[in-house]
């Protein structure tokens, strides 16, 4: 009996350290993926701006980039995820979390709507990132609340 | 003795009256004399589209979430937290009944520069007057004719929710004593006109020292940190210090803020968030020249 206990105590702290010591927490996994997204935009943004030359293969990774990263970004916020991390997740995601997918599924579907109909140049580019600024914008607004 | 304890009352009293009078003479609505709003002429509407935008009346009073021309409605905001209470701005769509329709251009000057309401009583100071007193009464008269040209709405908004003794309009002449001013929050080269055009917007109708600098307990500003950042009225998170002093845009170039202001996203092409998102797409509508301007006060400013 006391030995089952012991055993059973073990296996529970050995969980325990496992689910600390995991190398990806889901804060750092989410926190990964925006700065993805992220680089994606600066490097259609740079073309927009045009202080890098139009290039389409650029054009088209970038935007790939943005629209799978954003699919399995809201799969990176489970519950006891909410602070720590230095996380900047406003706990309203946990309290809305299917208008959070929406929003997070709403930049997936206009990227996925801007690569259909891949920006030809400079300007195209320009327009993209006007769209898909204000979806970066509308979740911000509500689900991301900067610390300092 | 009994004597003396009447003329200690009536003495009270006296003093009281007297405090009193000298209170409400000191602190009763000052609309500006009648003469401050004739002559302005026709409103020059191009320019009142702008002041508009500059203004933020969109994020305060228009529906939470309106998008495109419904941003245009304004019939009425979001509920506003402060540390006072919750406040609702009202309808101030062109209805004349429901909205500010029929109120006359300098009713609508003394409620945006003077925190005077149409019945002349004190305004609340979370409809951000204390900045609006440095708009010029031209672009007031702009304004307002551009207001007119807003679809109507017939909305009422519900009262504000504020605990005593904050629910007493009265005690507002005491704040407006104290923190109602219109000089200008920091010195700058007044002989660069791109500076002082940032200065006007800054601290005038862009009201950006209403989130960005810190208040005390009275809500007024904390002297000598003009735009240094502040906790965020609605709960978690802070608004960023936004002075050369900031971690963030300190290491950002004047071209760089103003692209900020132009399309929401940081030089590390992260995407601007909370409540700056609302100014944001508002700033995008000013011209180019004015963002830069902007910018170049941002840069002038002391860092702190
Ligand atoms: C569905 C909501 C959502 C959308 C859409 C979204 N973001 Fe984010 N973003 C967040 C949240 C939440 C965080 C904070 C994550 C954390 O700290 O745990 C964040 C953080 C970031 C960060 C900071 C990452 C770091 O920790 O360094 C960047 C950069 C960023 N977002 C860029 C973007 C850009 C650019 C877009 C649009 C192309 C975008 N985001 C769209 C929710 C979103
Ligand atoms: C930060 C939020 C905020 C912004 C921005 C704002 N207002 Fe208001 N406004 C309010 C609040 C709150 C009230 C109610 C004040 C009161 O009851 O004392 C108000 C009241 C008013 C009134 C008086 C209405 C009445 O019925 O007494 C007018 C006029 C007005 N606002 C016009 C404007 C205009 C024009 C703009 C843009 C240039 C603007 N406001 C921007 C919050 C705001
Ligand atoms: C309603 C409140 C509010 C007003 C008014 C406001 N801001 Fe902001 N501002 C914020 C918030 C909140 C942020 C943080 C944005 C975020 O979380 O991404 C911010 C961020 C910024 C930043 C970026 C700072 C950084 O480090 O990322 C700049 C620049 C800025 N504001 C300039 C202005 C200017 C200029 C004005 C006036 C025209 C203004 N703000 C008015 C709330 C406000």
């Amino acid at each position: 009996m006391k030995i089952r206990a012991l055993m059973l105590a073990a296996a529970l702290a050995g969980l325990g350290v496992t689910a600390v010591t995991a190398a990806d927490e889901p804060q750092a996994v989410r926190q990964a993926l925006m700065k993805k997204v992220g680089q994606a935009a600066g490097a259609l943004g740079g073309i927009a701006k045009g202080e890098k030359p139009y290039d389409a293969e650029i054009v088209k990774v970038s935007l790939t980039t943005i629209s799978e990263t954003v699919k399995v970004f809201p799969d990176h916020f489970p519950t006891g995820s909410e602070t720590g991390s230095e996380t900047e997740a406003s706990p309203k995601i946990w309290e809305n979390m299917d208008d959070f997918k929406a929003k997070a599924a709403k930049l997936g579907s206009d990227t996925d709507a801007v690569l259909a109909q891949l920006p030809a140049d400079q300007a195209g580019v320009g327009a993209a990132m006007g769209i898909l600024g204000k979806d970066c914008g509308s979740c911000h607004e509500t689900y991301r609340l900067k610390k300092n | 003795m009994g004597r003396r304890i009447r003329k200690l009352v009536s003495g009270l009293v006296f003093v009281g009256l007297v405090g009193g009078a000298a209170f409400w003479w000191l602190t009763k609505p000052a609309p500006w004399p009648a003469d401050h709003w004739e002559g302005l002429g026709e409103p020059d509407l191009v320019n009142g589209e702008k002041i508009f935008w500059a203004g933020g009346c969109v994020s305060c009073h228009a529906k939470r979430g309106s998008e495109g021309d419904a941003r245009l409605v304004l019939a009425g905001g979001p509920p506003l937290k402060s540390p006072f209470g919750t406040f609702h701005a009202p309808n101030i769509s062109p209805d004349e009944t429901a909205g500010i329709g029929a109120w006359t251009l300098a009713e609508f000057g003394n409620a945006m520069t003077r925190g005077v309401g149409r019945n002349g009583e004190h305004l609340y100071p979370s409809f951000p007057y204390a900045s609006y007193i440095r708009m010029a009464p031209k672009d007031v008269n702009d304004l307002w004719g551009y207001m007119k040209t807003l679809p109507k709405a017939s909305d009422v908004a519900p009262g504000h929710e504020l605990p005593f003794p904050y629910s007493m309009r009265l005690a507002l002449g005491g704040w407006k004593l104290l923190f109602l001013t219109d000089t200008p929050r920091v010195a700058i080269d007044a002989a660069d006109p791109k500076l002082t055009r940032g200065q006007y917007l800054v601290e005038g109708p862009g009201h950006c020292g209403e989130c960005h600098t810190p208040r005390n307990a009275l809500g007024g500003f904390e002297p000598g940190q003009w735009l240094a950042g502040a906790p965020n009225p609605e709960g978690e998170g802070r608004i960023p210090n936004i002075t050369s002093g900031s971690k963030s845009i300190g290491g950002w170039s004047a071209s760089d803020i103003a692209s900020y202001l132009e399309t929401g996203f940081t030089p590390e092409f992260d995407s601007v968030g909370g409540s700056m998102v609302e100014v944001q797409k508002n700033m995008a509508k000013l011209t180019a020249a004015d963002r830069e301007a902007i910018a170049a006060y941002l840069k002038a400013i002391p860092t702190l």
